[in-house]
């Protein structure tokens, strides 16, 4: 019997025959924490009577959570970061650098073949150029700066076999929204889940990102993709590693195999309060919109604010809405900045804030009054997630974003022309 | 591992963003204190209806979301002893064992909000006191029983300075 793309990772980087449901003890290539995670990590490296990490090459971390800084706690955290940065003499992205999951494959840290771990839930993103890269807590983050290797179960592995082209106005985004209504939730729990078929083959490796992103709001490990030409010309532009692509075997040992055909896939979008509560957009057009968030982990890099710029080019955002934009990272930030999409997004009305989460995750930066409604490029819509529980967040496209921000209301991108 | 006391109820996706809000977790590490708005956005006075030893109940998919160690350590805070449900997220259930705070396992739907419930996970049973009703647990993993026996894996590291499991 052959290999999924999970086990054969985990055989190498354990040096064993690894099948699904084993226990094995595996080398990391690459440890990264952020500044939710990381100031509790560093407390855990220093209990665990830590003394250097097990290569600082291998150690990043990120300030991208609280980025710059809304309150005196938050900044005594980010100041024990950059201590420990300096004293270990790990990579370190302070503020304006960017989102963590933007920059570990843009800055070549993580290539095809990588086992990598990363003290934040969307470590799953780098998955979409064939990395098994996976989040943990800071307890397992302080563990894997100190040894080098984590242990894990091999997971069962789901195949998700795409297939078809997807229809003008209509992309990744709505895509692996699409497929967290089909799976569920927790559908993929403790397993990995394989994204293949033509729809993948066409995509961009930025959009490839978007889709592993969120692999994890279907429960899942991770979520991996084979390299192909695009991967491999990706990678080599952002790092000077060398590199073997990992490729399942024909006849691999799967826990579920699911066909689709997507040619008719229309916009889709998350309702308040789970990803998994699905709607196509035709059911849910016109419901009315106080903010718009363009960025995140999940579709913050440059072909998304080319997307949403086209659209928003000449024309401006409805009376009584705004509009928040955060680059993925300071290199898309200046990349967008020089095709000129800043200044249409700007004179559009938008807010452009520092390259990195943004108002996603509650701290700063665009938290929602009571009662208000969120269209956001994001990967969550939990209650309160955006720091208040009593605002709706609404996931979708950036289109279908950037259309609504036109109307004030969930607007079906296929309506508006560029 | 015997564990005694009430049974809270909660639904299932019960998430990190729930257990522990964005709006607290980032701005410090004073677990305590972070303990204070447990579950909060879904039950503002939770906190002060817990008895240590009590129990958090819910169903399917508990912990989802975000990686933040801080909701097992906010849960632990509490003076929760142990979290029962149907099932987990993948990266709660490493940190809940990570930190030391004992996950069970089992289905949930006969528990009732106020049950009193011991938890012995050497026999794998769940008795309901009040009703006089026996569950068996899901056994966890060799390999987290180990971490939990050692007392986290702060402890198993202290003690072996990397993984250690044969």
């Amino acid at each position: 019997m052959g290999k999924t793309i999970a086990e054969k990772i985990l055989s190498m980087k354990s040096n064993q025959d690894a099948k699904a449901g084993e226990i094995v003890i595996a080398d990391l290539d690459f440890v990264m924490g952020q500044d939710g995670t990381s100031p509790l990590a560093i407390r855990v490296f220093k209990e665990m009577k830590g003394k250097r990490v097990f290569d600082p090459d291998r150690v990043a971390m990120v300030i991208d959570h609280s980025a710059p800084s809304p309150v005196e706690g938050v900044s005594a955290l980010h100041k024990q970061m950059r201590e420990f940065a300096q004293d270990q003499k790990i990579h370190f992205y302070d503020i304006g650098d960017g989102v963590c999951h933007q920059l570990l494959p843009e800055m070549g840290h993580v290539v095809p073949g990588h086992l990598v771990i990363g003290a934040d839930s969307h470590t799953c993103t780098y998955g979409a150029i064939n990395v098994f890269s996976t989040g943990v807590g800071s307890t397992d983050l302080a563990a894997g700066m100190i040894s080098g290797k984590l242990w894990f179960k091999v997971p069962e592995s789901i195949r998700l076999v795409l297939n078809g082209k997807l229809a003008t106005g209509v992309y990744a985004k709505d895509l692996i929204i699409f497929l967290a209504g089909e799976i569920t939730a927790d559908g993929a729990t403790y397993k990995a889940i394989e994204f293949v078929g033509e729809v993948i083959d066409t995509l961009s490796v930025d959009a490839r990102f978007t889709i592993c992103n969120m692999a994890v709001e279907l429960g899942a490990k991770c979520g991996l993709m084979e390299a192909d030409q695009k991967t491999e010309s990706w990678v080599k532009q952002h790092s000077p590693l060398n590199f073997q692509p990992v490729f399942a075997d024909h006849d691999a040992d799967y826990a579920v195999i699911r066909e689709y055909d997507l040619s008719n896939l229309e916009p889709q979008i998350a309702l308040p309060h789970t990803v998994d509560n699905v709607s196509p957009i035709s059911k849910v057009v016109g419901t009315n919109i106080d903010q718009g968030v363009i960025g995140t982990c999940t579709n913050g890099r440059l072909e998304d604010l080319r997307i949403a710029a086209e659209i928003l080019k000449g024309k401006k955002i409805a009376a009584n809405t705004r509009l928040i934009v955060a680059p993925a990272s300071r290199a898309i930030f200046i990349a967008a900045v020089r095709e000129g999409l800043i200044e249409a997004l700007v004179e559009a009305g938008a807010a452009v804030v520092t390259p990195g989460c943004g108002p996603c995750v509650g701290t700063h930066n665009g938290v929602p009054a009571d009662g208000e409604n969120v269209i956001s490029t994001a990967n969550r819509n939990f209650k309160g997630r955006m720091g208040n529980n009593k605002a709706s967040i609404f996931l979708a496209s950036p289109a279908t974003v950037a259309a609504s921000m036109l109307r004030g209301s969930i607007t079906d991108p296929r309506e508006i022309t560029g | 591992m015997e564990f005694k006391g009430k049974a809270h109820k909660f639904g299932d996706d019960i998430n990190t963003d729930y257990i522990i809000s964005g709006r607290y977790k980032f701005k410090t590490l004073d677990m305590r204190e972070l303990a204070r708005h447990l579950m909060e956005d879904l039950d503002p006075d939770f906190y002060a209806k817990i008895n240590k030893g009590d129990f958090i109940v819910a169903g399917k998919n508990f912990g989802c979301g975000s990686s933040r160690e801080q909701a097992p350590l906010a849960i632990i805070n509490a003076d929760i002893s142990a979290v029962i449900a149907k099932s987990f997220a993948g990266i709660f259930y490493r940190n809940a064992i990570n930190t030391g705070l004992p996950l069970v396992e089992c289905d949930t739907d006969l528990i009732e909000p106020g049950d009193q419930l011991e938890v012995s996970l050497s026999e794998g049973l769940l008795h309901i006191r009040s009703r006089d009703l026996q569950i068996p647990l899901t056994p966890l993993p060799a390999v987290m029983l180990k971490i939990l026996a050692d007392g986290g894996l702060v402890e198993h590291f202290k003690k072996y300075g990397t993984f250690n499991f044969d």
